[in-house]
């Protein structure tokens, strides 16, 4: 019964994530782009619970909490690449 | 244009704590669960990574005034000296050991010699990434 509702909704997230791909293969803006990759890693992050839960292991928390730090610093320095031109400036005026 | 970064500076400025703590505990928990030296440099560098993109190169340099290129020396020294430090005891390079001591606040803990190598292991990686990316960022 568990079993079966979380290959559930792995199967539903892995599906979620294929519907995001198709927005940042085809997103007409830049912005959009990103924040379609900003939310396959948030996707990514709840596969990875439920990917734990399914085996059963700890093992994978950090994995998440991970994830979530990355998805966040890289989405700030695309944002700051797309606002800006530069990720990291010299001296801010 | 000038622009106003500071709902990015207020967030980074809490933000910075919480993923250095990660970094920290994700270190000490290498030695018995999935973690260690490597993964913890990553998350430091990964945090002033995070620094750098909310303020700029100079500021960073002002608060931190720290020679990243000293950092990586340091952490192959600390390195190369655990492996030395073998030949005191009589054992091959690189031997490892491990005791339980008891402390007064924190209670029994298992002490490893791996851990002063894996601070080596820390320190290499910090220096390199933070090398890397402030290289890369001051050219034009």
């Amino acid at each position: 019964m568990i079993q079966g509702i979380l290959t559930a909704s792995a199967a539903i997230l892995s599906l979620s994530i294929l519907l995001t791909l198709f927005r940042v293969a085809k997103g007409p803006s830049m912005p959009d782009r990103v924040l379609a990759l900003d939310m396959m890693g948030i996707n990514l992050i709840s596969l990875t619970a439920v990917v734990s839960l399914i085996q059963d292991t700890t093992a994978y928390l950090e994995v998440a909490l991970l994830l979530g730090i990355l998805a966040f610093i890289g989405t700030v320095a695309f944002s700051k690449f797309i606002e800006k031109g530069v990720v990291i400036e010299r001296r801010r005026d | 244009m000038k622009s106003n970064d500071v709902i990015l500076q207020t967030v980074t400025n809490i933000v910075l704590f919480i993923i250095l703590m990660f970094s920290v505990f994700i270190f000490f928990n290498g030695h018995h669960e999935p973690g260690g030296g490597f993964i913890g440099g990553l998350m430091t560098s990964s945090a002033l990574v995070l620094l750098l993109l909310a303020y700029d190169l100079e500021t960073v340099k002002r608060v931190l005034p720290v020679d990243f290129k000293h950092v990586t020396a340091a952490g192959l020294l600390v390195a190369v000296g655990t492996g030395m430090g073998s030949f005191f005891f009589d054992a091959p390079f690189l031997s490892q050991t491990y005791g339980y001591r008891h402390f007064p606040v924190l209670g029994e803990l298992e002490l490893a010699t791996a851990l002063i190598f894996d601070i080596g292991v820390y320190l290499v990686v910090v220096g390199i990434t933070l090398t890397i990316i402030q290289t890369i960022g001051e050219d034009r």
